[in-house]
């Protein structure tokens, strides 16, 4: 955590306006990212881990409202006027999509993506765009890379198609890599050699990485700090080991405790976390996570917690009863 | 998927197999019925034939013979040879008016259906006005303001054709515009003219292109038709819907002078229609994926 920040994520907010009323998809976010470091956003589905990407790059829906700052690399991005906006995205801010189905454009092959991407950023001619398209193919480990520049993306597999992704959105170096959801659409085999590969790649450039998933089970070994997030707010933060140690937030334990284990005893049902998420443009007056909290008591529905340190200044959770004490209780 | 994916480094690199699917010989057969209609409207003014607006009052509906092959008219024109310059206009008027059309049409609807807002309201009320218009009438005060010629023939019918090609191109781009790769090209850094020119449109094209076939085909009828109510080209230029017009005056004499453009115009429709499906099939290349 020494290293200078590259992003810092101030007090963000989204705000969809519905025909149901207005949603806030982010509440008030702080998140710090240095360069070089990687941060794991987790959280169920809905709970704005993809609005807040989308927050980060500036790419959300039209009619949104979004207030706060984020500063990259010491630029506020709200304040960029569009065009330089445009340059540094792509150049020093990329992101890959879950689904790599859809996140590659269908008629054009897989050359013509990744040559068009670095010609805009970088000043290449062609030759030396296709060299380096090459490069980039094998260092994704995708092999006989010459000739698959030529196919188009419905000749590759779905773990070919986000290497080619992955391989786009390293194109130009950027300073920071989103990954959201990177492997939901992959199948289990092929998600540990694309984290790998990210991380691999990571390391090579010195680049920072946000890892947006639902999955506790990819950020822990992978990270060096987690973010997890409910309903839109963040509820617990803290540097990876702490978390995995020392969790209080009741959320991410009843999260940890939905992942499916290998050394339990077959047919053992899964302790899934009972009820769905609040209703986003119905703002409860308390806790968001009281309705399902087992730990929940009066206070919980009337106050909302406030994001507070633990033990030590990177460890921070919004949660009343945090589950130390009942560790305690229990023990 | 998944066990190839395990030992990459072996996986063999298989060039897709060209798609060697059957075409069938009616694809062959409009292919080449509309090579020949292509090559002898080209060669026209090349090929041996009598003039087309050459009168000879002696041979008024001469039969088939060895000097009019396929006879003469009502003025005693060389069928043969009206035919021929009539689909010449029948191409050019079909092929030009699809591509106003299409390049108007197109790049209204990709802009309204990418940007969307205020200039989409604007577009498509304006479309839905130029639709309502009755097309007979427009094409009559147009020809009676213009005057009548093959150039604003052409006009009338591009303009006419402007919406369907802008709503076929509105309702691709909704959909694409939607789609993950157009919000990772803006991640990347694209600018709103390269995510319309280089990623949506290579898309919307191919729609747009089977349905620019389907327009050729819609638009030699309706010149066709406009032709017979002589308010296509002006006489004495030959276009199978006036041959088709003036060959009614004598139905009961000699009905070939109507059925012989009737029966050129039936076939290269038909054979339009034909290769547009065939391609469109053949060149989707995200049926593979989807």
């Amino acid at each position: 955590m020494t290293d200078k920040v590259l992003l810092s994520v101030e007090d963000v907010q989204v705000d969809l306006p519905t025909p149901r009323g207005n949603l806030r998809a982010v509440d008030r976010v702080n998140l710090t990212v240095g360069a070089g470091q990687t941060l794991g956003v987790v959280g169920e589905s809905g709970c704005g881990k993809t609005m807040l990407s989308r927050a980060i790059l500036q790419l959300l829906p039209k009619k949104a409202k979004l207030s706060g700052r984020v500063m990259f690399d010491g630029q506020d991005l709200l304040a960029l006027s569009p065009e330089k906006l445009r340059k540094l995205r792509g150049r020093s801010l990329a992101i890959v999509f879950q689904d790599p189905m859809t996140s590659l454009n269908p008629v054009l092959t897989i050359g013509t993506q990744l040559i068009e991407t670095l010609q805009e950023h970088l000043e290449l001619d062609d030759a030396a765009a296709t060299r380096r398209s090459v490069e980039l193919l094998a260092a994704v480990g995708i092999p006989a890379p010459e000739q698959r520049l030529a196919q188009y993306p419905h000749q590759l597999s779905g773990g070919m198609r986000q290497r080619v992704a992955i391989a786009i959105a390293l194109s130009c170096e950027p300073k920071l890599l989103i990954a959201d959801e990177p492997t939901t659409a992959l199948d289990v085999t092929i998600q540990a050699q694309i984290l790998d590969l990210l991380a691999r790649e990571q390391r090579r450039r010195h680049m920072a990485m946000i890892i947006i998933t639902h999955d506790l089970g990819v950020v822990a070994g992978r990270t060096d700090e987690v973010a997890v997030m409910y309903a839109g707010r963040v509820v617990e933060r803290a540097p990876t080991p702490a978390l995995f140690k020392k969790m209080r937030m009741p959320y991410t334990e009843a999260l940890l405790a939905a992942l499916p284990r290998l050394d339990a005893a077959p047919h053992t049902p899964l302790p899934a976390i009972s009820g769905r998420p609040p209703d986003p443009t119905r703002p409860l007056p308390g806790c968001s996570f009281s309705p399902r909290c087992r730990y929940a008591v009066a206070r919980c529905q009337t106050e909302k917690p406030a994001l507070t340190e633990a033990e030590s200044r990177e460890h921070l959770y919004a949660c009343f009863h945090p589950i130390e004490v009942h560790a305690g209780a229990s023990a | 998927m998944a066990t190839l994916e395990l030992d990459v480094a072996e996986e063999a690199i298989t060039q897709p197999a060209r798609k060697g699917r059957k075409l069938g010989v009616l694809f062959w057969a409009a292919i080449g019925w509309l090579v020949f209609v292509f090559a002898v409207a080209i060669f026209a003014n090349i090929l041996p034939l009598s003039s087309p607006t050459d009168m000879d009052m002696l041979e008024r509906r001469a039969p088939f013979s060895t000097e009019h092959w396929l006879g003469t008219d009502g003025l005693g024109r060389d069928e043969l040879s009206r035919l021929i310059h009539g689909a010449r206009i029948s191409l050019v008027v079909g092929l030009c008016a699809p591509v106003i059309g299409l390049v108007f049409g197109g790049a209204l609807g990709m802009l309204a259906g990418y940007f969307r807002g205020r200039f989409e309201s604007l577009v498509v009320g304006s479309m839905d006005v130029l639709l309502a218009f009755p097309p007979l009438i427009l094409a009559l005060a147009v020809t009676a303001y213009l005057g009548q010629s093959i150039f604003n023939l052409t006009l009338i019918l591009g303009l006419l054709s402007v919406p369907a090609f802008m709503r076929v191109a509105r309702a691709s781009t909704l959909t694409l515009a939607r789609r993950e790769f157009v919000i990772a090209a803006q991640a990347l850094g694209a600018t709103h003219a390269r995510i319309l020119l280089r990623e949506l449109l290579p898309n919307v094209m191919l729609p747009l292109l089977a349905f620019f076939l389907l327009g050729v085909a819609v638009i030699i009828v309706v010149e066709g038709s406009l032709s017979f109510l002589g308010l296509g080209v002006p006489p004495p230029i030959s276009s199978w819907g006036s041959m088709i017009g003036e060959g009614r005056e004598s139905l009961e004499v000699a009905p070939r002078l109507a059925f012989l453009p009737a029966a050129a115009m039936f076939l290269t429709v038909l054979a339009f229609n034909l290769v547009g499906d065939t391609l469109r099939a053949l060149t989707d290349p995200r049926q593979g994926a989807l």
